[in-house]
């Protein structure tokens, strides 16, 4: 308990960076997710092939490879100097990106084709039946993979602690470099992470409770 | 392509339309590869000087020695995930419920850790705190960075295939264990013999994608400076200058090569058994070859 209460500022510190890499990260994915999804699912062929080779590299891919990527490649193509946060959230959000995508895609391939072609049929535009039937849909399918990436995502999150990022790894690294019991660090930082970890899936179930029908 | 959600089939003014997607769409991909080659070519990435450190057999070999390390930590925590996988599995699918508790407390905790905090936990000496001061038992255990890593990629990788095995063993018709009482088969016979060899194999998909996963962590161990084939290229690039210049592109061009090949064949294995499990006709359905998805539930 000591060490919880001594280092509470450090803990914060570290639970704050957590929460940080992991909002900035997430979001990041989200948009680049639906980017690569409507890539993959667009009727352009080249555009179909870059999000299938985007999401079949990324996949393969460690994250620890990623992070090297990003802090000793992506700083030559840019421009020197790019801050270890800015990097760190890149290469989360671009790992995370292709796993999000793919639940998007399969999310769409949920909605039965009947749907669209209902909606067609009834004379909606294009716009009118991707909002009004096709969209809803595919989002009801998605959010369950969704939370169950993010989780992911948070758990992802803590490489970056070992780049130079202050987060709940980092604070693990500092306070046993200080030389205190491991097992004490180790089961405030486990309770960290259940904290987001849990507060992200009951978060994710009141939506799915909110946007739920009767199918 | 065929009919789509998104889409009717296209007309001759979609078709039209879809062309000139296509010519900007191509101009745009191959826009930002090239403006990346440029960039990383005026910084002299690919000058040959830099290209040349693989032709030098110490490299080579220390890239050799970095890719065995990696697979051999991959093997170990494959094999021994596996194996405490099966006891995970059984043991929460278990009648006795101290023992159901046990195991569902232990996967749903580690599962939950980042594997991370677990690996950097287990190469400062947890186990030693937990040897010496909880339990007070004599002497001690050292854990060296290699079985920091196996173990901890063995206790996270156990917990989810241990959940995939679950959910395979609920996936087996209940007629089978059924009639396998009616036989009069005993709990751990209808249990080894029935369920698991079922559950397995409508599994495998998933447990692949997860020893895909597996191979990716090993990579881990570069933050806890265990010389595997990620570290190995941080060494290389970090002890050689080539006019003043270190080469880190070149090495993780190579190094991430390596590593996406060796994915890749393993992902490619677990899609392949996926469909030659549809195509069977068992009654046993595969499952996607995917990674488990990871839930928050204790």
């Amino acid at each position: 308990m000591n060490v919880l209460l001594d280092h509470l500022d450090l803990f914060r510190d570290g639970f704050l960076g957590t929460l940080a890499l992991t909002g900035a990260s997430a979001l990041i994915s989200l948009v680049l997710g639906i980017l690569i999804a409507g890539c993959r699912v667009s009727p352009v062929p080249p555009l179909r092939a870059f999000g299938t080779a985007w999401v079949t590299l990324l996949r393969n891919t460690p994250l620890t490879l990623l992070f090297l990527v990003a802090f000793f490649v992506v700083p030559q193509v840019l421009f020197p100097g790019i801050n270890s946060f800015v990097l760190a959230i890149c290469a989360l959000g671009v790992y995370t990106s292709s796993f999000i995508c793919e639940a998007i895609r399969s999310g769409i391939g949920t909605v039965a084709l009947g749907q669209a072609e209902a909606a067609r049929s009834i004379g909606m535009t294009f716009m009118q039946s991707l909002r009004i039937v096709v969209l809803p849909q595919a989002t009801r399918a998605v959010l369950p993979p969704l939370s169950s990436l993010l989780i992911a995502l948070t758990k992802n999150s803590a490489i970056a602690g070992g780049f130079n990022n202050v987060d709940l790894f980092n604070i693990q690294k500092t306070l046993s470099n200080d030389g205190f019991n491991i097992l004490v660090i180790f089961f405030w930082i486990t309770l960290a992470y259940l904290i987001i970890t849990f507060a992200i899936s009951g978060i994710f179930r009141l939506l799915e409770r909110r946007l739920e029908v009767a199918r | 392509m065929s009919a789509s959600v998104l889409y009717d089939a296209p007309g001759p003014k979609a078709r039209a339309r879809n062309v000139v997607y296509t010519v900007f769409g191509s101009l745009l991909v191959l826009g930002i590869l090239a403006v990346i080659v440029w960039r990383l070519d005026s910084q002299g990435q690919f000058n040959p000087k830099m290209w040349d450190i693989f032709n030098y057999s110490g490299i080579r070999q220390n890239i050799l020695d970095g890719l065995l390390a990696t697979l051999k930590v991959f093997a170990l925590a494959g094999l021994f995930s596996l194996l405490f996988s099966v006891v995970l599995a059984v043991g929460r699918l278990s009648d006795h419920k101290p023992v159901s508790w046990l195991c569902t407390g232990f996967i749903e905790v580690f599962r939950s850790v980042p594997l991370l905090i677990t690996i950097f936990a287990l190469w400062i000496g947890i186990l030693d705190n937990l040897w010496s001061d909880v339990f007070h038992l004599p002497g001690s255990i050292s854990v060296n960075p290699m079985w920091a890593l196996v173990l901890g990629l063995t206790i996270y990788n156990a917990c989810v295939q241990a959940e995939v095995l679950r959910a395979g063993v609920n996936s087996v018709p209940k007629g089978q264990a059924e009639a396998a009482y009616a036989l009069g088969m005993r709990k751990t016979q209808v249990m080894t013999t029935i369920l698991l060899p079922q559950a397995i194999r409508a599994m495998l998909p998933s447990i692949i994608s997860q020893l895909v996963v597996t191979l990716k962590d090993t990579s881990l161990g570069y933050i806890i400076l265990f010389p595997e084939l990620l570290q190995t290229a941080r060494l290389i690039s970090s002890n050689t200058t080539i006019d003043g210049d270190y080469p880190y592109v070149p090495t993780i061009i190579v190094i991430g090569a390596i590593y996406i090949a060796l994915c890749l064949a393993l992902s490619s294995l677990a899609n392949w058994i996926e469909r030659r499990g549809r195509r069977g006709k068992t009654g046993i359905t595969p499952a996607k070859a995917e990674e488990p998805a990871e839930e928050a539930t204790v």
